[in-house]
């Protein structure tokens, strides 16, 4: 068995997207996978539904109002067409069957990878823990470099 | 056909089917990941597959996984791929 980690810094939609079908193939292979997301990758992980939430900065809760919630709610690199271009991507991929991202992350957690969100990005964008998926670990570099020590395959997105 | 085509035909009903027919990649690995702990040590797995990608996935899979990647053939408008279980 050998281990894959992932580093999910950015949010738009069709790298998230990528970001979960090389993890869920790595964990196919029987890998073990890390997924560490940081910065805009972190919206991948917010709850869909609002999440009320205290202490949080003006600029943070500003953040939190503006930065989408949940993989329903990406944007594309290219092509966004003021939030249009997801929903004919999505309808594309509906038409070829490919998996949804939600359904892609929800495969990832059932295949065991582990999901880890960092703590700095978190509090520079006032995201709070509950706001996240549930049951994802929280650490910051050093946990990250120590799994990306052991792996053979370390992709940024 | 091929005498591998045969031989591969002469497999069926032996093998234990995954019909994977309609999904995208990565869909085809992940249905013979979930499949595969259902087969028989020594048993042979079919996946059926629409996405050609599939031709070139399931082998690195069954490499990588450690099993025999034994061959495939078209079927009517989709592909079937065979490998053996080695452990």
């Amino acid at each position: 068995m050998s281990r894959k980690t992932i580093i999910l810094f950015s949010g738009e939609f069709d790298k998230v997207m990528a970001a979960f079908v090389i993890a869920n193939g790595a964990a196919a292979m029987d890998d073990e996978v890390t997924m560490f997301f940081t910065f805009w990758g972190l919206n991948a992980l917010r709850k869909d539904a609002h999440v009320p939430t205290s202490g949080k900065s003006t600029l943070q809760k500003m953040f939190g109002a503006m930065m989408p919630r949940g993989p329903k709610k990406l944007g594309l690199s290219h092509m966004n067409f003021a939030g249009v271009g997801p929903k004919l991507m999505a309808k594309a991929m509906r038409d070829e069957n490919v998996m949804s991202l939600p359904e892609l992350i929800a495969t990832a957690r059932e295949q065991g990878i582990k999901f880890v969100a960092c703590t700095m990005s978190m509090d520079v964008m006032g995201l709070h823990k509950e706001e996240l998926l549930d049951g994802i670990e929280y650490a910051g570099v050093a946990s990250y470099l120590g799994d990306a020590d052991e792996s053979n395959v370390n992709l940024f997105i | 056909m091929s005498a591998q085509t045969e031989e591969l035909k002469a497999l069926t009903g032996t093998t234990t089917v995954v019909d994977a027919r309609g999904t995208s990649c990565p869909g085809p690995i992940l249905a013979a990941k979930k499949a595969i702990g259902s087969v028989p040590v020594g048993g042979v797995m079919e996946v059926l597959a629409t996405d050609s990608g599939t031709l070139k996935d399931l082998p690195a899979w069954a490499k990588k996984m450690g099993h025999d990647f034994l061959g495939n053939y078209e079927d009517s408008g989709y592909l079937r791929l065979f490998l053996k279980k080695l452990k």
